[in-house]
């Protein structure tokens, strides 16, 4: 085994070490001990050499540019603001040898079954505390130990079926563990997203060939979470607090991998003790929610009465075993910092064994003898409230790190005593440094490493990766990613090829489709509106573009036919003196919002098609002058909405969200269209209104072609409310929407017609039978009158 | 003592409030000992669409009641008969505070009962530094843990004026504290918060009083509304005492118990607002009449 001397020697790798400084008494995850690189970077890091500095580059653009077309993002919150940010990729993966990895799994296997068996104490008899292994006050003063679940039995028998653990490795080169994430931990997702990038940016290398794929462990769980429904036709569901959370792109992007459906509290409703989603079709049941909500928010009527996130009666339905939650909701309870201290000992009882893999070494104050050895050890120590649930290195406002506080000064060791209980004491942690690309050279940072464990039928399954946390300089050790930290994929690496796993391949999955009748109320309500907001967008850029087109002809404002389109304007919302673009700029950000609660149900390329637009729209505004300038800017803006257009019609499936989204865009039409007819087609209208109303009808070559004359008012509503073959009439909107209603749910009680189908045929029979002469100005108002309905009856019929 | 107690609980909306659902700690307890419940009786208008029957962690009794359509207004009517035995004289046989500290290390329990539940921060009473302040120098002579609770209450009453319009039910603890008025609400978590700040566990009661005094005694305050008062355990010889800081007085013959918890967040007699966009009214009523014969 002289290999690792000999490329030292000569290294295989060019001078890409030559900037990387590892740190005294600091482990690395390049080196070794003995200051050989390990083999498992060594074709790496000559695949990496190999690259020029343009193919890096490359390389590395993949990577970003996958991210940005997925639309990976997370929240960051600061200063009472919240901002989307990329995902903080950092390059370089972060490589374990397949052997070593199979360690860390079988210890943290070993720690998930101590932590259930923990959990099922502190639920069930309390055996921990009477036996005085753990301290009652310790357990009775955890904010996440929640008395409404005392005694509440998990309906399938395990409270957890999805954990987190972060570890690092020590300078004696062994792992710890520095958390437990029970409550509901997020990441799998975004490791899932950030293996993608990486792929991207080193698909061509051979090093690559032998990294151990993920998709399995995904197709595990979801096939665990499948097999504690009530049956075939129960469902499963993932409880988001909403797109506000930091993560919601996470449970987005899981609901959407793995097939399963994303509610919020508001969606779900508590009847007889049984959890239920309200969908289009009624209430209907759900055995199965995998939350991403902490538990306190997830029912206010026993939990967190200030929740708005939860649903009233969940805890009830719980205690009444009528579905499963996982986590079971108490198991926040596990993350306390201060339950660290007792790991090992509850190991012993609960197990009868010691822990495979040791946590940090961590005292509650409530005990004196351990209080006593805090105070006398103070310099090696962080302390901490005793109750936090973050890492080592994220810090509470009152840390005191080796005897000192924040401000610098010394820390008053009676404050040590009078708030004993509420503190705990951990070792300072030095983590092992591992590279970081930067300017083309590597270099060494501290790096934890986010672990996930899954129940599967046959036990706990380790995702094989997850992410490395990166710090963002070489001295600091503090490696969160809201300050600031990178994330980078982990490559489990084997000394085989593994097969390619896709979530796709389930193997003896049955082909049968299933009616998509559970749309959540709330997700055909945004849709919905979704589609209006950009028609209506799209509407209001075609006026836009009319008035100013005229304004670059006539060079001034003051003739008949741009007052009224001015006018017209205004009641749309649009004054004349306000900036061009604020109109529009707010139905899009009306899109977006609605688009944003229903991610996990439309296209990536739907979704940037619409950030897209509104960011030129943005661009725009700062720049764009009125008249000429202006009729251009929007026509490239029509074509952005087309574009969105497009994708939906051409990439959707038909799904019922589809339909939504469908009658939402003809049913905003149908109003807009008509509203506009009114006024333009009026006797009194100015001169030009009809040729401007076949051009805001994107009809002009049509009504060229099909009308030899010139444009009569009869032309005008011909063309654009009663002709069926034209995209753009009304009469062709009622169709669409009495096409889409045909395949909503209808009730028992509504055999043959909803009231929104009935109206919506009443107004198409009218249109179909009329010819123009008939359509009188009254007869508009009717009709318009009739279409400002159509939106409370879908909302009455499905919506509720 | 035998009492008859009425409560009506009201809650009108302006406009229709979107279906929900209640948990209610309205009914007295039958406490071995102290009281007895004859008979009970709980009656919800409108007629909920579902009712059910539980108990709480601390062994209270809730009702939960659920809507299926929006109403315009909900009353709870409770009527119940009720057996108070008088207060047993209680003799002062409680540790210090330094020796009540060293009993709690060796209860090692979290069931119910036990008061390690009653030390810490809770829900609606979190640690004050103001407060502990105050609570140490009463307490800086105190002989015994029952002594220590007295000499809160006793202080607190002393201090604080009665107020029913200063604070509403979730003005913080504090706030109420600084400005020396409030409720039996208010006077009940400031003394809570007082006693474990200097170690020992204390804990709400929600419940009754009675309304009109016995000949020659002056009329209690907050009898015209649920009442609330503290709980504190004296050690392992006497366990639980029950003091009104309201009233400066052992809660005894005059006090009837529905529920107790940490704070009143456990004991909230109507939980779970109803949703609705504009305002609501509450109104409540209480009357505890001694039955004679």
């Amino acid at each position: 085994m002289s290999e690792p001397h000999q490329a030292d020697d000569r290294p295989a790798w060019g001078n890409l070490l030559e900037a990387y400084r590892r740190l005294p008494g600091v482990a690395d995850e390049l080196y070794d001990s003995e200051g050989r690189v390990r083999p498992v970077w060594q074709p790496f890091l000559r695949d990496l050499a190999a690259l020029d500095a343009d193919e890096l580059d490359h390389a590395l653009a993949r990577g970003s540019q996958y991210l940005r077309d997925a639309g990976v993002f997370f929240r960051q919150y600061a200063a009472g603001d919240s901002t989307e940010r990329d995902w903080p990729l950092s390059h370089l993966p972060m490589l374990i040898e397949a052997g070593e990895w199979q360690n860390i799994a079988t210890a943290l296997m070993q720690r998930a079954d101590v932590l259930e068996a923990a959990m099922a104490d502190f639920y069930g008899p309390n055996q921990l505390v009477a036996d005085g292994v753990l301290p009652a006050r310790l357990l009775a003063s955890n904010p996440e130990w929640l008395r409404p679940m005392v005694g509440v039995q998990p309906r399938h028998g395990h409270y957890l079926h999805f954990l987190a653990f972060d570890i690092g490795r020590g300078p004696d080169g062994k792992w710890w563990v520095l958390g437990d994430r029970t409550q509901a931990p997020s990441g799998a997702g975004f490791a899932l997203e950030t293996r993608m990038a990486t792929s991207r940016s080193f698909s061509s290398m051979t090093s690559n060939a032998n990294v151990m794929r993920l998709a399995g462990f995904f197709r595990r769980f979801r096939d665990t979470l499948l097999s504690m429904r009530d049956g075939e036709t129960s469902r499963v569901a993932i409880l988001t607090p909403g797109p506000l959370n930091d993560t919601y792109f996470e449970h987005s992007y899981i609901a959407r991998y793995l097939g399963l459906m994303l509610v919020q509290g508001a969606d779900l409703a508590v009847r007889e003790n049984r959890l239920m989603v309200r969908t289009v079709s009624g209430l209907q049941p759900v055995s199965v929610v995998w939350r991403r909500l902490d538990a306190e928010w997830t029912d206010p009527l026993e939990l967190n009465e200030g929740s708005q996130l939860g649903t009233p009666g969940m805890v009830g339905a719980l205690r009444n075993g009528s579905f499963t939650m996982v986590n079971a909701l108490g198991s926040g309870v596990l993350e306390a910092r201060a339950l660290m201290a007792f790991m090992p000992r509850m190991s012993e009882v609960l197990m009868g064994q010691p822990l495979a893999m040791p946590n940090i070494a961590t005292w509650w104050c409530g005990g004196t003898a351990e209080r006593d050895f805090v105070k006398a050890n103070l310099e090696r120590m962080t302390i901490d409230n005793a109750m936090s649930t973050r890492l080592p290195f994220d810090h509470g406002p009152n840390v005191v790190i080796g005897g000192r506080k924040l401000d610098g000064s010394p820390v008053d060791p009676d404050w040590i005593d009078r708030n004993g209980p509420l503190l705990a004491g951990q070792e300072v942690v030095s983590l092992s440094t591992a590279p970081a690309l930067v300017d083309g050279k590597l270099e060494a940072r501290p790096m934890s490493l986010r672990v996930f464990v899954a129940r599967s039928g046959g036990g706990w399954v380790v995702m094989p990766g997850g992410f490395a946390r990166i710090g963002n300089s070489a001295e600091s050790a503090d490696i969160s990613m809201q300050r600031g930290g990178a994330v980078s994929d982990v490559w489990v690496v084997s000394d085989k090829t593994g097969p390619v796993d896709t979530l796709l391949e389930t193997g003896g999955g049955s082909a049968k489709r299933t009616h998509d009748m559970s749309l959540p109320s709330t997700a055909a309500d945004n849709l919905f509106w979704l589609g209006r907001y950009v028609e209506r967008t799209d509407f209001k850029i075609r006026l836009l573009r009319a008035l100013h087109a005229r304004l670059a002809e006539t060079g001034g404002g003051d003739y008949p036919l741009a007052v009224t389109l001015s006018d017209y304007l205004a009641s749309l919302g649009m004054e004349t003196d306000d900036p061009i673009f604020d109109g529009i700029l707010e139905d899009m950000r009306c899109a977006l919002r609605s688009a944003g609660q229903v991610r996990d149900r439309f296209s990536t390329d739907a979704w940037n098609a619409l950030v897209d637009l509104t960011r030129t729209t943005e661009m725009f505004a700062e720049r764009v002058l009125p008249g000429d300038d202006a009729s251009r800017a929007f026509s490239v803006l029509l074509r952005k909405t087309s574009g969105f257009a497009g994708l939906v019609h051409e990439n959707m499936y038909r799904s019922t969200g589809w339909r939504f989204l469908g009658i939402g865009r003809a049913v905003e039409r149908t109003w807009g269209m008509m509203n506009f007819l009114r006024v333009f087609t009026d006797v009194e209208a100015p001169d030009g209104s009809l040729d401007l109303a076949i051009e805001v009808g994107d009809s002009v070559m049509t009504h060229r072609r099909r009308y030899a004359a010139g444009t009569s008012r009869d032309t005008a509503v011909d063309l654009l409310l009663l002709d069926d073959m034209n995209p753009r009439s009304v009469l062709n909107q009622l169709i669409a929407i009495d096409d889409h209603a045909s395949f909503l749910p209808v009730s028992v009680e509504e055999v043959r017609m909803t009231p929104f189908q009935r109206r919506v045929l009443e107004m198409k029979t009218v249109l179909a039978a009329a010819a123009p002469r008939e359509i009188t100005p009254e007869r508009l108002d009717d009709l318009s009158e009739d279409a400002a309905s159509l939106t409370g009856l879908l909302a009455d019929t499905y919506l509720q | 003592m035998l009492y008859d107690i009425t409560l009506r609980i009201e809650y009108a909306y302006d406009g229709m409030a979107a279906a929900g659902r209640h948990l209610l700690r309205l009914t007295p307890a039958t406490i071995p000992g102290q009281q007895r419940v004859i008979a009970a009786n709980l009656d919800v208008a409108p007629a909920p669409f579902e009712r059910n029957f539980s108990h709480d962690f601390f062994g209270n009794r809730c009702v939960g009641v659920s809507y299926d359509e929006a109403v315009e207004e909900t009353a709870f009517l409770m009527q119940a008969r009720v057996d108070r035995a008088p207060l047993d004289p209680v003799f002062d046989v409680s540790p210090s505070l330094d020796r009540l500290t060293e009993e709690l290390e060796t209860i090692l329990s979290v069931a119910a009962d036990s008061p390690q539940h009653f030390r810490g921060r809770s829900p609606r009473i979190p640690p004050s530094s103001e407060v502990a302040a105050w609570a140490r120098t009463q307490t800086s002579a105190s002989p015994s843990a029952l002594d220590a609770v007295r000499t809160i209450c006793t202080a607190l009453h002393a201090e604080m004026a009665f107020d029913p319009e200063a604070t509403a039910v979730d003005t913080p603890l504090e706030e109420a504290f600084r400005a020396r008025h409030g409720v039996c609400q208010d006077f009940t978590h400031i003394a809570i918060c007082a006693l474990r700040s200097v170690g020992v566990p204390a804990g709400y009661v929600s419940g009754f009083l009675r309304t009109i005094p016995p000949k020659g005694s002056a009329r209690l305050e907050g009898a015209d509304a649920m009442h609330a008062w503290v709980r504190a355990w004296c050690g392992m010889e006497i366990g639980w005492v029950e003091f009104d800081p309201t009233n400066n007085m052992m809660a005894g013959e005059d006090h009837v118990t529905v529920a107790v918890g940490r704070d009143y967040f456990d004991v909230a007699p109507v939980k779970g607002a109803l949703r609705t966009a504009g305002s609501q009214e509450t109104s409540q009523s209480v009357d505890m009449v001694a039955v004679s014969g």
